[in-house]
């Protein structure tokens, strides 16, 4: 404790405070950019996959395919497949573009789950009503379907991000300057581990609590049909 | 010449056929009603005419053209032709009632939005729901929400609408106001062909009725006939004992 106490006027200084922040915005930047990215394609993966007809079976298993095996690979086994794929590809990829790439590829497997609920919640009815007056396939899915989805799909997948935060941790395996990254390299310069480590896991911390805030508002303001009625009423007004 | 004929028109779900093979031609601006036991497959009727069960053998034809339900085509230009009334309305509850009614007409027939918006004001006023235009389904009792869904198939600008046991989700005194909707279209001359548990109103508004039962047409007459002398044992018990009370 005393040595901890000793070494905090050291250890905080703005170089390394800078250091800490930068490590942190990194951490954020590959989880929303990665989260972001893999949750669009996510709807992608899913509305391929009800690509009705014999042709698309190939198309249809593909997809089950990809959701069902990135679910059984741990994360950093992914990281490392993009690193040493993406390696032999090409040299010049910066470590968080494969960071930001592997991050996609596991967010597309497990939002696309969550977005299939969503979407499997709306009442087929409503696809008949909406097919029988001729709307296509993607116009139903656009103005009938997902409209009614939001509200089983945000809050999982805000969910989803939010620990995702803490997951991207792994990425300091290969050597991205995230927060934990950060957290070795100032371990190994003889800094405390209590020392470092707990001001990484407040960091952790910081970053992540707003985040839950903002998906609860959303879920209360977006999620809920008459939510959403309110904020078109405001909108209107 | 028929406006709508259908002729041995069988369709299954899954492997279980449930149509096997029915036949009965609609005139412009008349009304033929299906009646039947639940489960005799009228209301498949109604949905093979649109396209959401396939039809596997048979023909129909909307003014002696063929639609040839195996092309996706001749499916969409069956729906341009025919608009469909659910029993549970199905309207789209992320929408306001004008919303609902102008979806389609603005994104599938691409016409003016101001011009399509006018009609909707309209025919929410014909089914008398004129100061409803920006409630919400779920707002709605399910009378108004029917009759909603009827002026919805109504801005299509269907030739034909398809009316499926419209009034058994509603209590006793809402079906009063969609019969009464229904009579005004009736008056207007919309060819209309109903699947309807509501025997009086059926024998009020029907040119003729279909008699069906598992999945094939047993008899077709004048109301008077198929009501008070039924040909085959089939009506003649299902009318005793619906007709009785």
């Amino acid at each position: 404790m005393e040595r901890i106490l000793a070494q905090a006027p050291d250890f905080f200084t703005p170089g390394n405070v800078g250091l800490l922040l930068e490590a942190a915005g990194l951490t954020l930047a590959m989880t929303v950019v990665g989260c972001g990215i893999g949750f669009a394609l996510a709807f992608v993966l899913v509305y391929l996959r009800q690509t009705p007809g014999l042709w698309a079976l190939p198309l249809r298993l593909i997809c089950i395919a990809y959701v069902e095996v990135f679910r059984r690979i741990p994360f950093l086994v992914v990281i490392y497949l993009v690193l040493f794929f993406i390696q032999t590809v090409s040299t010049d990829a910066s470590l968080f573009t494969i960071a930001v790439i592997a991050i996609c590829l596991y967010a597309v497997a497990y939002t696309a789950d969550i977005i299939r609920g969503g979407i499997e919640s709306v009442p087929q009815t409503q696809v008949e009503a909406a097919r029988a007056m001729n709307l296509g396939r993607l116009q139903t899915m656009i103005h009938v379907v997902l409209p009614q989805a939001w509200p089983v799909i945000v809050p999982p997948a805000i969910a989803f991000a939010v620990s995702f935060i803490k997951d991207t941790a792994l990425v300091s395996q290969i050597g991205v300057f995230e927060l934990t990254f950060r957290g070795k390299e100032l371990n190994n310069q003889g800094f405390s581990g209590i020392l470092v480590f707990g001001t990484i896991a407040m960091c952790y911390f910081i970053l992540s609590f707003p985040l839950s805030l903002l998906g609860q508002y959303l879920e209360n303001r977006l999620a809920t049909p008459r939510g959403q009625r309110r904020a078109r009423k405001l909108r209107r007004a | 010449m028929p406006h709508l004929a259908v002729s041995g028109v069988h369709a299954n779900y899954g492997a279980l056929e449930v149509l096997h093979g029915i036949s009965f031609d609609v005139d412009r601006g008349g009304i033929v009603s299906l009646v039947g036991p639940s489960g005799s497959g009228k209301s498949t009727v109604l949905r093979t005419l649109v396209g959401l069960t396939r039809a596997t053998r048979g023909t129909v034809e909307i003014d002696g053209d063929v639609i040839d339900y195996r092309s996706a085509r001749a499916i969409r230009a069956a729906r341009d032709r025919m608009a469909i009334v659910f029993q549970q309305y199905n309207l789209f509850q992320n929408m306001t009632v004008l919303r609902n009614c102008t979806l389609a007409p603005v994104k599938i027939k691409r016409r003016p939005r101001s011009e399509v918006e006018a009609e909707a004001r309209d025919l929410l006023a014909l089914v008398g729901l004129a100061d409803k235009a920006d409630a919400y389904p779920d707002e709605l009792s399910g009378g108004q929400q029917q009759r909603v869904a009827i002026a919805r198939a109504l801005a299509l600008r269907p030739d034909i609408l398809l009316l499926d046991e419209v009034t058994s989700a509603l209590d006793p005194e809402l079906v009063g106001e969609v019969l009464d909707t229904i009579r005004r279209l009736s008056d207007e001359g919309m060819t209309m062909l109903l699947v309807s548990h509501e025997m009086g109103f059926v024998r009020e508004v029907s040119n003729a009725v279909v008699f069906m039962d598992a999945g094939r047409v047993v008899e077709t007459g004048s109301p008077a006939q198929i009501f008070d002398a039924p040909r085959s044992d089939r009506a003649r018990d299902f009318f005793g004992k619906v007709l009785r009370h």
